[in-house]
C-alpha cells in the first residue's frame, strides 16, 4: 500500500472523529446574564470586560439572526446550548506542560499536534484551544525574548489589559451582526498576538481548535496586532468529534495592521462535516475581519475549507491606510451534503489601495457552494484597484455552484476587474491522465490540485502538504 | 398613500366598464400591493435602487387615477422617419392607435380584453399594482409561420397634461410557431414626475424569433419601470437591446425562461447617463433544459452624479446540461461623482456547462488618450472617439441591419 492509499484508508472516515473522555466544568445551560457573569467570573476578568460582554448581550436581545444566506439550517435554540465547557483539570491552570492532564496531551498527540516542546524541530509555536479554554502555548520563552506576546485571550485580558482594551472590538464592534455580537457576549478563549514595532516574527504562530464536549458551542476570539513595520504569519487548524447533532462554532477574529506591517493568516478548516447523509456536523459561522489601519500595511487571508456541515464566513479586509493591500485566497470544497457560503469583502477607503481575490470552489455529491463577495471602492479611495477571480468546479449534477459578487465602484480613477467561470473536469484532461497510467481518482486528484495551485502556493510549507492531501481526501468517492 | 390609492381605485372602477369578476380580481391585486408597497432597499433585488425613496423624493404623492375617456391628439411629428413601420401609440398611458397597415390582417390577431396572467416567477409588488390599475390588456398574436414584414414601433408618449401620476401599461404577445417580430419601444416624454410601470409578456413558441429594442433617449424627469417576461420554446431566439439614457430613473427587468431545447437569449445594453440619473438593468436567465444559450453585454458611460446598476443572474437547472451562458458588464466612470454597481450572479446546478461572467469598471485609459492626442486630436475628440468605439461594440451586436442603422443615427455613433 503506498502512502497515499494509506492516507485514504486512514481518512476515509473522518480521522479526527474521536472524542476524549474528560471531566468537564460547564456553565449552566442557556444564554442569559448570569451565564455571562459566570464566564467572566471563572476567567477572573476585570470589570470593563464584563461590561463589554453585557453591553453586547443587551444589544443581542434586539438582533435577529440573518437569513439571507444560501444554505438554510434548522433554527438554533440558543437556550439549549452550553456556553462554557472546560476540562476540569484546567480550573487551576497548570504552570507547565508537565502538569497538563495526560489525557489532553494524548488527544493532541492523536491529532498530530506537537505540544511538547521536544517537537521544536517543527518550528511552529502553537496555542491549543480545547472546547472553551486554551490549554497550552508552546515556545513562549523564545517569543518573549523578542517582545512578542503570544498567549491565550484570557491570559491577555489579565496580563496585557491595556492592549486588549485598546484594540478589542475596534474591527468587529459590539454593534455588529448577530453572530459577531453573540461572540462578543459569550466568547470564552482564543489567541492573542502582539508583534512589537519592527519585529519580524521568527516562526509561524499557530492555534489549534478542538471542540470536544457535546451540546457546546465554541466561541473563541482571536486578536492579532501587528505594530509598525512588523510581520507575522499565523495558522489556524480545527477539528471536532463525530456527533449526530449539529454544533455551533461562532468565532470572531480581528486583525489590525499598523503602518508598514504585514499579517498573513492561514486557515485549514476541517471541522466534522457530518456523515454522508448530512447528519451532524459543525455550523461554522465565523466573523473574520482585518483592518489595514496604517499606511503600506498588508493583510492576507488564505483559507482551505474542507470541513463543516455549513460554512458561512467572509474573511474581510478594510483597507483604511493609504497604499494598503488586502488579499484573499480561498479553496472551498464541499462533498456529500455539505454547504458553504463563503467569500470576502474588500472595502477600499484609503488612496492607492489594492486588493486581490482568488477563490476556487469545488462541489461534489449533493453539496452546495456559494461564493459571495463584495468589492467596495469609496469615493475617496483614489487610484485603487481590485482583481477578482472566482472559479468553480462541479462534479456531478446533484450539486450546485453559485457566484454572487457585489461590485461597487464609486471612484472614477479606480479599476475593478472581475472574472468568474464554472465548468467541470474535461473528459480530455481525464483521458490524458489515465492514458499515462493514473487511475480515475488519481487523475481527478491531480487535476483538482492543479486547479487549486494558485491558492495552495500561498500556504506555509507544512500546511500546504497537509492541505493538498486534504483536498484529495475530501473528494474521495465523488468521481464517476 | 393607502387612503389615496383606495379612493383612486374606486374612481377608476366607477369610470370603467369592468365586470364584477374583474373588479374582485383587481381588488385582490390592489390589496396585495397595499400590503407590500413600493419595493425598497430591504429587498435584495432593489438593494441598489430604492424605488420607494426615489418616488418619495422626486414625486411625493402619486395619483393613481387616470381619466381614459377622452382621446388625445396624436402628434405625427414623433414618428420615426425613413423606416416603414407598424404602430401602437400610447399617450398618457392610453392606447390611441393600433396600426398594422403593412401586414396581412388575417395573420395577426389583436384581442383587447385579454385576461392577464396571474403570476410570474420573480415578479414583485409592481406587477400587482399594474394588475390593479391597467385598464386594458391587449394581446397580439402572430399566426403560425408569419414573419412581420415591417417592424412594430410602440410609441410611449406623455404630454404636459399629467403630473405626479402613475401610469400602468400592459401588453401580451404570442408568437406562434416559426413567426417573427421586430419590436421597437420608443419613449418620448414631455410630462414630468410620473411613475410609468410597464409589463410585457412574450410567449415564443417553437422556432419563433423576437427582437425587442428599447430606446429611452429623450431626457425627461419621469421614473420608469419596465418588466419583460419572455417564455421560450424549442429553437426560439430572443434578442433584447436596451438603450438606457433619457429618464431620470429607469429600471429594466428581463426575465427569460429558456424552456425549449436549443433556445437562446441575447441581451445587450448601453447606459449613457449624466446629471443625477440613476438607471438599472436586471436580467434573469433561467436555463431550464439542455442545450440552451444566453449572452449578455452591458456597457455604461457615466457622467456627473450618475449611477448605473447591473444585476444579472444566470440560473442553470440540474437538467440543463450543455448550457452556454455568458455575461459581461463594463463601465467607464467619467467623473468623481459617478458610480457603478454590479452584481453578476451565477446559480448553477448542472456540471456539464460553460458559464462565465466578467465585470470591469474604471476610467478612460489615459494611454489611449495620449496615443490619439499625439496624432493630432484634442482631448475632447480623443475622449469621444474612445467612447464611440466602446459603445459601438454593443450596437454592432444588433442583428437587424435596418434597425442597427436607425439606432446608430439616433445615438450618434458612427463607424
Amino acid at each position: 500500500m503506498d502512502t497515499r492509499e494509506k492516507d485514504i484508508e486512514n481518512l476515509k472516515d473522518y480521522k479526527y472523529g474521536f472524542s476524549t473522555d474528560i471531566e468537564n466544568i460547564r456553565a449552566p445551560k442557556g444564554l442569559n446574564e448570569d451565564v455571562i457573569k459566570f464566564i467572566s467570573n471563572i476567567k477572573k476578568e476585570p470589570k470593563w470586560m464584563l461590561d463589554f460582554r453585557l453591553k453586547s448581550f443587551k444589544r443581542l436581545q434586539n438582533l435577529k439572526e440573518p437569513d439571507w444566506q444560501k444554505p438554510k439550517y434548522p433554527k438554533i435554540d440558543y437556550q439549549d446550548l452550553y456556553y462554557y465547557s472546560a476540562p476540569k483539570s484546567m480550573s487551576d491552570k497548570p504552570k507547565s506542560l508537565d502538569e497538563l492532564d495526560p489525557k489532553l496531551l494524548e488527544t493532541y498527540k492523536k491529532l498530530g499536534i506537537p505540544l511538547q516542546e521536544q517537537a521544536r524541530l517543527n518550528g511552529i509555536a502553537i496555542d491549543a484551544v480545547f472546547d472553551s479554554v486554551s490549554v497550552a502555548t508552546t515556545f513562549k520563552d523564545e517569543l518573549t525574548k523578542q517582545g512578542i506576546i503570544f498567549c491565550s485571550m484570557s491570559e491577555a485580558i489579565q496580563k496585557h489589559s491595556d492592549l486588549v482594551k485598546k484594540y478589542l472590538g475596534t474591527v468587529i464592534p459590539t454593534t455588529d451582526h448577530f453572530f459577531a455580537t453573540l461572540n462578543s457576549a459569550v466568547f470564552t478563549d482564543g489567541s492573542f498576538v502582539y508583534i512589537p514595532e519592527g519585529v519580524r516574527c521568527p516562526m509561524e504562530l499557530s492555534t489549534y481548535f478542538r471542540i470536544n464536549a457535546s451540546q457546546t458551542g465554541q466561541f473563541e476570539r482571536t486578536l492579532i496586532i501587528a505594530d509598525k513595520g512588523s510581520y507575522v504569519s499565523y495558522l489556524e487548524g480545527c477539528t471536532a468529534p463525530m456527533r449526530d447533532e449539529n454544533q455551533l462554532h461562532a468565532a470572531n477574529v480581528e486583525l489590525i495592521a499598523l503602518d508598514d506591517a504585514e499579517i498573513k493568516y492561514s486557515t485549514v478548516q476541517n471541522w466534522y462535516p457530518g456523515d454522508e447523509n448530512g447528519k451532524g456536523g459543525i455550523y461554522n459561522f465565523v466573523t473574520k475581519r482585518g483592518l489595514c489601519k496604517g499606511r503600506n500595511s498588508k493583510i492576507s487571508w488564505t483559507q482551505v475549507e474542507t470541513g463543516s456541515a455549513i460554512t458561512w464566513k467572509y474573511p474581510s479586509c478594510i483597507l483604511k491606510g493609504d497604499n494598503s493591500i488586502g488579499e484573499f485566497y480561498s479553496i472551498a470544497i464541499t462533498n456529500n451534503h455539505q454547504k458553504a457560503d463563503t467569500g470576502t469583502k474588500m472595502i477600499h477607503l484609503g488612496k492607492n489601495t489594492k486588493s486581490k481575490i482568488i477563490s476556487k470552489g469545488i462541489s461534489a455529491g449533493f453539496s452546495d457552494m456559494t461564493y459571495r463577495g463584495l468589492v467596495d471602492i469609496n469615493p475617496k479611495a483614489k487610484n485603487s484597484s481590485n482583481y477578482t477571480q472566482c472559479d468553480s468546479l462541479l462534479m456531478g449534477n446533484k450539486c450546485g455552484a453559485h457566484t454572487v459578487p457585489y461590485i461597487k465602484n464609486k471612484n472614477f480613477n479606480s479599476n475593478i476587474a472581475h472574472e468568474a467561470t464554472t465548468s467541470k473536469i474535461s473528459e480530455e484532461q481525464l483521458h490524458y491522465c489515465q492514458q499515462r497510467g493514473l487511475n480515475p481518482e488519481e487523475a481527478v486528484g491531480l487535476i483538482v490540485n492543479g486547479f487549486c495551485k494558485e491558492v495552495l502556493q500561498q500556504l506555509p510549507m507544512e500546511f500546504a502538504v497537509e492541505a493538498q492531501k486534504l483536498v484529495g481526501i475530501s473528494l474521495e468517492g465523488s468521481v464517476g | 398613500m393607502t387612503e389615496k390609492i383606495k379612493t383612486d381605485f374606486e374612481k377608476t372602477v366607477k369610470t370603467s366598464a369592468f365586470s364584477e369578476k374583474d373588479v374582485a380580481l383587481k381588488e385582490k391585486y390592489l390589496n396585495r400591493f397595499i400590503e407590500n408597497g413600493f419595493p425598497s432597499r430591504k429587498l435584495e433585488n432593489w438593494k441598489f435602487s430604492d424605488l420607494n425613496q426615489i418616488i418619495k423624493k422626486n414625486i411625493g404623492e402619486l395619483s393613481f387615477y387616470n381619466n381614459d375617456s377622452l382621446p388625445n391628439k396624436v402628434d405625427t411629428s414623433i414618428f420615426v422617419e425613413g423606416l416603414e413601420h407598424n404602430k401602437i401609440i400610447f399617450i398618457n398611458g392610453r392606447v390611441e392607435k393600433i396600426d398594422f397597415t403593412y401586414e396581412d390582417q388575417d395573420k395577426i390577431k389583436i384581442n383587447d380584453d385579454f385576461k392577464f396572467m396571474d403570476e410570474f416567477k420573480n415578479s414583485n409588488s409592481l406587477l400587482s399594482l399594474n394588475n390593479a390599475f391597467a385598464n386594458k390588456c391587449y394581446k397580439i398574436t402572430l399566426k403560425k409561420g408569419y414573419s412581420m414584414k415591417k417592424p412594430l414601433v410602440i410609441y410611449h408618449t406623455t404630454n404636459e397634461k399629467i403630473k405626479s401620476r402613475n401610469l400602468n401599461l400592459r401588453l401580451e404577445f404570442e408568437l406562434e410557431q416559426n413567426s417573427s417580430l421586430r419590436l421597437i419601444d420608443l419613449f418620448k416624454d414631455e410630462a414630468e414626475n410620473n411613475f410609468v410601470n410597464i409589463f410585457y409578456n412574450f410567449d415564443l413558441k417553437e422556432d419563433a424569433i423576437l427582437k425587442n429594442y428599447k430606446i429611452d433617449k429623450v431626457i425627461n424627469q419621469n421614473i420608469r419601470y419596465s418588466y419583460n417576461n419572455i417564455e421560450q420554446g424549442k429553437n426560439s431566439v430572443s434578442e433584447t437591446f436596451i438603450l438606457s439614457s433619457g429618464s431620470n430613473f429607469s429600471k429594466n427587468e428581463i426575465n427569460c425562461n429558456l424552456k425549449g431545447e436549443y433556445s437562446s437569449a441575447f441581451i445587450n445594453g448601453i447606459f449613457s447617463l449624466n446629471n443625477e440619473q440613476h438607471h438599472e438593468v436586471r436580467t434573469i436567465i433561467n436555463h431550464l433544459i439542455e442545450n440552451t444559450k444566453s449572452f449578455q453585454l452591458i456597457k455604461s458611460v457615466l457622467g456627473k452624479n450618475s449611477k448605473s446598476v447591473y444585476q444579472g443572474k444566470i440560473f442553470v437547472d440540474s437538467k440543463a446540461q450543455k448550457t452556454d451562458g455568458y455575461q459581461l458588464s463594463k463601465a467607464i466612470l467619467l467623473d468623481e461623482t459617478s458610480e457603478f454597481n454590479a452584481k453578476p450572479e451565477l446559480e448553477i446546478y448542472a456540471d456539464d456547462v460553460k458559464c462565465s461572467h466578467g465585470s470591469a469598471s474604471g476610467s478612460l485609459d489615459e494611454n489611449s488618450i495620449f496615443y490619439l492626442m499625439s496624432r493630432g486630436l484634442n482631448y475632447q475628440q480623443s475622449k469621444e472617439l474612445l467612447i464611440n468605439g466602446y459603445l459601438l461594440d454593443v450596437v454592432e451586436k444588433i442583428t437587424d441591419s435596418e434597425i442597427k442603422n436607425l439606432i446608430k443615427s439616433m445615438v450618434g455613433i458612427s463607424e
